[in-house]
């Protein structure tokens, strides 16, 4: 079972809402799908979003994927450590692991995302 | 499985095995084949410091045998063959007649007129047919393709030699097995048809190749598994395979090599003799080194460094990323990871042999970063001496 207090989306990434701010990371079955991360790129902060927006890119030995904005707003924060250290996001993607913030500019937005249910179902839990 | 043009992928004895193990399988070379276990890091660090099983049944035998082949087989080989001592392998390259690369391979001679010829799965049907049409009409030369007979499994790492001296079909064998020295092999016979042992590998590793018939395959590799789990034995997929030879800068045939361009260019000249013999290649190789290769192959880590200086997890330079020197278009990348051993982004590329290395960038994802040039093999490989010598 996927962590409940947290919404998903189909590309394998979590969103943490708290206030206007959205944390964003990647899933544990993605962590384990992807295998060893070896380098992030994470968008800059102060950049503006859309929603679905390719904001950066997670590469391991064997590929590179896109990381995707799953709600729109501006960029607020973004996780310095795991640029220096992507083997969090295998060894913690859902707490140290985290990847950027976003400011969340329409919160309907996060009414498009799924639900830990949904989510578990996707990918076979 | 698949590929996508509906061409069955072709199996070996242990696919069964490798899906039941929880390998993640693909396809390659036509074969269904485990690209990964545990892990990438974790298979490749087994391999450095323990002792790792490896599937290769994918490669292709083909076995030569007659009095012409000694000076048949030298003719097609840029390494000399003829003259070997037996029981002696030698690593070389097949070349079209333009000096490009067909393949390369290692050549075994087992016995006087006792010849193996392994070669890579990619290049598997191009070279039996190859071999095949330089060795119609010509006396004293018979071929034996054994590739679908043949399965292949490699033990390899600081554990091999303790790993393989226990099994018990080699327990006859101690003081042959203690002897062979790099680059050796020989010859043993079997009740279901002849192994040969051979102590090579494309890891770095001090560790050995064995050639056995299908059917002994899965028990030989069970045999393994159970002996070794004091030494931390453990299978390692395709894609560790890779990673352990980048680090020593072993070539892969569709990377550092191609029909494209010479092996003077991919730096393996140490295995073309040009002296005193004659091989399908040879004058545009002389030709190509009395001018100067126009490429060479470079060793370059991708670099990051921080306002400080300070050197960043780097993005990895995969095959094809362009190379540049300065604004010019100099080469490209033909392999590149992550080292897991020595944890920085690597890369070789192929560049223009004229290029001012101290100013050459590679694309990556649309952006320029800046390479250092870094000497090659990026690790050293542990296979002369005492295996357990530091790095």
């Amino acid at each position: 079972m996927v962590a409940s207090d947290r919404k998903y989306t189909k590309d394998h990434e979590w969103v943490l809402a708290e206030g206007e701010s959205a944390t964003v990371g990647v899933t544990e079955y993605a962590a384990h799908e992807l295998g060893d991360v070896v380098f992030l790129e994470l968008p800059e902060v102060g950049t503006v979003v859309a929603q679905g927006e390719a904001v950066g890119t997670i590469e391991t030995v064997k590929s590179v994927e896109d990381l995707f904005s799953p709600v729109g707003g501006e960029i607020i924060a973004v996780n310095e450590a795991v640029l220096d250290a992507p083997e969090t996001v295998n060894q913690d993607p859902l707490e140290a692991g985290w990847l950027f913030k976003v400011r969340i500019e329409d919160r309907s937005e996060m009414d498009d995302l799924l639900s830990a249910d949904d989510y578990d179902a996707l990918i076979g839990g | 499985m698949t590929t996508h043009d509906d061409t069955p992928l072709r199996s070996t004895p242990l696919t069964a095995w490798h899906r039941d193990h929880g390998a993640r399988m693909v396809p390659f070379a036509g074969f269904e084949m485990p690209v990964q276990y545990r892990g990438v890091l974790a298979e490749h660090a087994a391999v450095r410091e323990r002792v790792g099983l490896f599937d290769i049944t994918h490669m292709g035998e083909i076995l030569a045998a007659g009095p012409g082949v000694e000076a048949w087989l030298d003719g097609l080989c840029t390494n000399r063959v003829s003259g070997l001592p037996d029981g002696k392998v030698v690593y070389t390259a097949m070349c079209r007649p333009d000096g490009g690369v067909l393949d390369d391979m290692l050549i075994y001679r087992l016995g006087r007129e006792d010849w193996m010829i392994v070669c890579n799965a990619s290049n598997h049907d191009k070279i039996a047919a190859w071999v095949a049409g330089r060795a119609a009409g010509v006396a004293g030369v018979a071929l034996d393709d054994a590739s679908d007979r043949t399965a292949m499994i490699a033990v390899q790492g600081p554990e091999a030699a303790a790993l393989t001296g226990r099994l018990a079909a080699l327990r006859g064998s101690a003081d042959a097995l203690d002897a062979l020295e790099f680059y050796t092999a020989f010859a043993l016979p079997r009740p279901g048809g002849r192994w040969i042992v051979s102590r090579t590998g494309y890891t770095g590793e001090r560790g050995y190749e064995l050639y056995v018939p299908n059917a002994d395959a899965l028990p030989l590799w069970e045999e393994l598994l159970a002996l070794g789990g004091d030494l931390g034995v453990e299978p390692i997929g395709l894609a560790a395979r890779d990673t352990l030879r980048f680090e020593p800068a072993y070539c892969l045939y569709g990377h550092e090599l191609s029909e494209d361009w010479t092996p003077l260019e991919a730096g393996i000249g140490w295995a073309v003799r040009l002296k005193d013999r004659d091989f399908v290649g040879r004058e545009a190789l002389q030709r190509q080194k009395d001018a100067g290769p126009p490429r060479r192959l470079v060793g370059l880590e991708v670099a990051a460094p921080d306002a400080a200086g300070r050197d960043r997890p780097a993005p990895i330079a995969r095959q094809g990323a362009p190379v540049f020197c300065g604004d010019a278009p100099a080469g490209f990348v033909t392999s590149g990871t992550k080292s897991p051993t020595l944890g920085r982004s690597l890369a070789l590329a192929l560049v223009d042999a004229g290029c001012d290395t101290s100013r050459l960038t590679v694309e990556i994802r649309d952006r320029r970063h800046p390479v250092r040039v870094v000497p090659y093999p990026f690790l050293e490989a542990r296979v002369k001496g005492d295996p357990r010598a530091a790095r």
